[in-house]
């Protein structure tokens, strides 16, 4: 069997005195589009986060395409890892917020380009030709030269997802991307990710949109008080849910 | 235009409200301008011809020259020092923040014209200034008397005084950047390319202020007998005792010198301004530009 893309071994987190995650165990296979779904507070963001190393973990295991995230293991003690590697890793990883975090005094496309020029060195005209087609991908390159805060709020997720993409990441984390739209433009935003879906991308996606989870995801994962409640195949867990907790959740929602 | 039931009502005329205390203050004020005007015309003492002889005389030209190298470089030190200060205040090292909230307290907190009558005075204290290993053996050394000359103690107060303030500006305006740029640009694998940009909106007004204000500040390093434009005026007023034009005439300079230095404030901060819901208005050329346009493009499209 393949490496897993993503990796959890009873992962803990704290904040203080309280804690997050409670010992999350998960896989993510490559090509998998794994939805998490869960009341607000049941530690999904923050998971997300910690695969990314946003947070550190403070026990358990965590890897990324077979490598711990954020330390290394030598002579059976974990090392953290210098600033440098820590970036180098997260290039690897793609992220989308709920609150798009584009930067705001950078163009639609410079806010594409920058990243992989600056991080990765790679050659402008090179990656503003990616960037290009990555824009008319997710269908603006008329917007390429407008600044962010001249975009709706489904525009400017959409060339966040292109600004990630851009990088050329091998596994995506999309934190909540629809929560903050109107209901209006969340379809543009699913749309895009449902064709990178389809494209064979690796996906971890925390979203409250069951439609997409039922109809995009591979496995869909309920979390709630930091700890994995139920996991299964999308329409299963929303059909018939085993857990008297998510089939609360889920009749709310639904 | 009329359409649908009804007729347009007609324009409403109303008698406006009478203001009478407003007539009366602003009477007033005309009459104290007038006061002024004519005071400054007739009242010979003004010397209003030595302000004019000696405004471009070659000490004064100096002494402007000076000013304008001893803000630059006080700046420059100001700005250098500050940045460390700031980096290290925001540090999670105890050390390293305690050590900058130090600095910062004891040259915030005692007066600027203190510090510097005390660097003056640094060869009281430290008669012998060397470089070497700490605790161990100098390689070189020599008088402080030589080394810190009135123009270094003015330099030396002027920078680590501007240096406090200027780490609290710079502090702010990286604890301005919203929290969520800092995650979006580590998760891209990057940080300063992101975060200072957007940190320097916030920084560069109160640059602007700070530079207006250390131009002013300067003169005080005139009782140091550095050579600025303070100095020179005096040293003119010292021998032809026309203390009031020549202080005239150095108010005017330091005039022309701020109203510069806020012009050019005004363009470097709409350039940090990109982006920002809130759109620069046109600079006064770029209006100019629009005016002189034959055909007038309406305004329903500003300029972005």
């Amino acid at each position: 069997m393949a490496t897993p893309m993503v990796k959890a071994e009873s992962v803990h987190k704290r904040f203080g005195a309280l804690e997050v995650l409670r010992g999350i165990t998960l896989e993510v296979a490559p090509r998998e589009v794994m939805c998490l779904l869960g009341p607000s507070g049941s530690g999904k963001s923050t998971l997300l986060r910690c695969i990314n190393h946003l947070e550190q973990i403070n026990s358990g295991r965590l890897y990324v395409d077979g490598t711990l995230v954020g330390y290394e293991e030598r002579g059976g003690r974990l090392h953290e890892l210098p600033e440098r590697e820590v970036c180098r890793r997260r290039t690897e990883i793609g992220m989308v917020f709920q609150r798009f975090n584009l930067f705001p005094h950078l163009t639609v496309l410079e806010n594409v380009v920058m990243a992989p020029v600056a991080v990765k060195g790679e050659a402008r005209a090179v990656v503003a030709e990616r960037a290009r087609r990555l824009l008319d991908r997710v269908g603006l390159s008329a917007k390429i030269g407008a600044y962010p805060n001249q975009l709706s709020g489904g525009q400017q997720q959409r060339v966040a997802i292109a600004r990630a993409l851009a990088m050329e990441p091998k596994l995506m984390l999309f934190d909540e991307p629809t929560s903050a739209l109107d209901p209006e433009l969340v379809g543009e935003v699913l749309d895009v990710m449902r064709a990178l879906a389809e494209e064979g991308m690796t996906m971890v996606v925390v979203t409250h949109e069951i439609g997409f989870a039922r109809e995009v995801g591979d496995t869909l994962v309920f979390m709630d008080g930091g700890v994995v409640v139920e996991a299964g195949v999308p329409r299963e867990v929303i059909a018939s849910p085993r857990h008297e907790r998510t089939r609360a959740f889920l009749s709310k929602v639904l | 235009m009329e359409r649908g039931e009804g007729h347009h009502p007609e324009e409403i005329r109303a008698v406006p409200l009478r203001r009478p205390w407003r007539w009366v203050v602003t009477g007033c004020v005309l009459v104290l301008a007038a006061m002024l005007v004519r005071s400054l015309a007739t009242n010979s003492r003004f010397g209003w011809h030595y302000v004019g002889t000696y405004f471009f005389a070659p000490p004064v030209l100096h002494g402007v020259g000076l000013t304008l190298e001893l803000t630059a470089a006080s700046m420059a030190i100001g700005v250098v020092l500050g940045v460390t200060l700031a980096v290290m205040r925001l540090s999670p090292n105890p050390i390293l923040s305690g050590a900058s909230w130090l600095f910062i307290w004891f040259f915030r907190g005692t007066p600027v014209f203190v510090q510097i009558i005390f660097w003056y005075n640094i060869a009281a204290l430290y008669p012998q200034i060397g470089l070497g290993i700490p605790f161990g053996p100098q390689v070189v050394h020599g008088s402080a008397n030589t080394l810190v000359t009135s123009l270094v103690a003015a330099l030396l107060a002027l920078g680590l005084n501007e240096s406090a303030y200027y780490a609290e500006i710079v502090r702010a305006g990286i604890l301005a950047v919203d929290h969520g740029q800092i995650e979006a640009a580590q998760s891209l694998g990057m940080m300063r390319k992101v975060v200072l940009p957007q940190a320097m909106r916030v920084i560069v007004p109160p640059t602007g202020n700070e530079t207006i204000s250390m131009l002013k500040t300067t003169s005080l390093v005139a009782y140091i007998s550095v050579y600025e434009l303070l100095y020179a005026t005096q040293q003119i007023y010292a021998a032809n005792y026309e203390t009031i034009p020549l202080l005239i005439m150095a108010s005017l300079w330091y005039l022309v010198l701020t109203t510069v230095l806020t012009a050019g404030q005004y363009y470097v901060e709409r350039y940090y301004a990109r982006g920002t819901s809130y759109a620069p208005p046109p600079t006064p050329l770029q209006r100019l530009r629009r005016n002189l346009r034959p055909v007038r493009v309406p305004f329903s499209s500003p300029v972005r």
